[in-house]
């Protein structure tokens, strides 16, 4: 059990890191992008503009807490 | 932008596999491989055409035809990059230890570690490659992309300075004085502690090595080229090591940490994108656009960080 905990948290680390907000955006991102791709519009622009706002949110939350 | 080696593909008398796309089949039938293989040079048209059905197909595995174009070199280049950053961190470990307590245990601690993660990569290579190709491009880029982030955020912070930057010399030597003050267990003829501690550095290093050429590899069906950019870190890492006797601490490791988080990012805002059916403007040429994008973002964020950590210290030391 405590080798079976160990490769989860080993996994979790490994992928969603420090910040699980940046996952979590990441997820929502893609989510709109496969609606608004369904609805017949051809998102490409949305999944890089909102990375890069995620990315400007965690680094921003991550320096206000130094 | 592309242009193509001349290495065709056939079942080893000539003829294509049922389920090959049209270009493993070019340059293949009715000859033998060895006619195959001198046979070089094709019309211009012809060429073009076996890039796009290959690029559409994706079908460019282990043992398949090597079309070198951007996204080929860029996953060898992220697969060497990214692996090469996990090896010098497992080299660090594996010297820490194998200089203090002897080289031995340490180094059978290192194989076996290597033997868990053949396995590994044994069961999980041919499972992948039966997986349709378009399947794994959402899945795949979603992890790439939580997995690129964190790696972009950690070297914005570390270039910009609200972070430390990650010293090899001196996980070395703190790896050197746990390694000296272990207790001495011998178990099995080998000194456990040695062994353990190499098995597990290089286990858990190597396991995110498979990760990231697995990630970069599958999604477009460069297994083979991502596995190769791999090797080639491995080569590099361990010639370097033995060369040094020592960690590796004047690989520039932000640096590459900084280029490799935004590989990992751009490929999977790519595939992720098309993953969920959104078709790029310029197909593989957008991957680019996408590169530069983060580039430009990353470089601004980082260099306003900068400005704000000086504003605040230069606040702090009016006040």
């Amino acid at each position: 059990m405590r080798y079976l905990r160990s490769f989860g948290r080993f996994w979790w680390n490994f992928i969603v890191g420090d910040d699980w907000r940046v996952a979590a955006g990441v997820a929502v991102a893609l989510g709109l992008t496969a609606l608004l791709t369904r609805a017949g519009v051809n998102a490409w622009w949305l999944l890089p503009t909102s990375v890069a706002l995620v990315l400007a949110e965690s680094l921003r939350r991550a320096v206000g807490r130094s | 932008m592309l242009s193509r080696l001349g290495r065709s593909h056939d079942d080893g008398d000539g003829r294509c596999g049922e389920d090959a796309s049209r270009v493993r089949c070019l340059g293949s039938s009715g000859r033998t491989p060895g006619e195959s293989l001198r046979k070089k040079s094709r019309p211009p048209a012809r060429i073009a055409h076996a890039i796009k059905e290959s690029s559409d197909a994706g079908s460019d595995d282990l043992g398949e035809p090597v079309v070198v174009n951007t996204t080929t070199v860029l996953i060898v280049t992220g697969a060497f990059l990214a692996s090469a950053v996990e090896m010098v961190e497992a080299l660090t470990i594996v010297l820490g230890v194998g200089v203090v307590r002897g080289w031995r245990s340490t180094l059978i601690g290192v194989g076996a570690a290597m033997i868990v993660l053949a396995v590994l990569v044994a069961a999980l290579g041919p499972a992948l490659g039966s997986i349709p190709i378009g399947t794994p491009r959402l899945v795949v880029g979603a992890l790439l992309l939580a997995f690129g982030l964190q790696w972009l955020r950690k070297a914005i912070l570390r270039s910009s300075g609200y972070k430390p930057l990650h010293d090899e010399e001196e996980s070395f030597q703190a790896e050197r004085t746990q390694a000296a003050a272990a207790v001495d267990d011998r178990r099995a003829g080998l000194d456990w502690y040695s062994f353990t501690v190499a098995f597990k550095g290089v286990l858990l290093e190597g396991l995110e090595v498979v990760f990231i050429v697995i990630a970069f590899g599958s999604a477009q069906g460069h297994l083979g080229l991502a596995a190769a950019g791999a090797a080639a870190a491995l080569v590099v890492v361990v010639i370097a090591g033995v060369l040094a006797m020592g960690p590796l601490s004047r690989v520039p490791e932000n640096t590459i940490k900084f280029a490799v988080g935004l590989l990992l990012t751009s490929f999977g805002s790519f595939w992720g994108a098309e993953g969920v059916g959104v078709h790029w403007p310029g197909d593989e040429a957008s991957l680019l656009g996408v590169i530069a994008f983060f580039v430009v973002v990353s470089l601004l964020l980082a260099r306003a960080l900068r400005r704000k950590r000086v504003t605040l210290a230069a606040a702090g030391a009016a006040a």
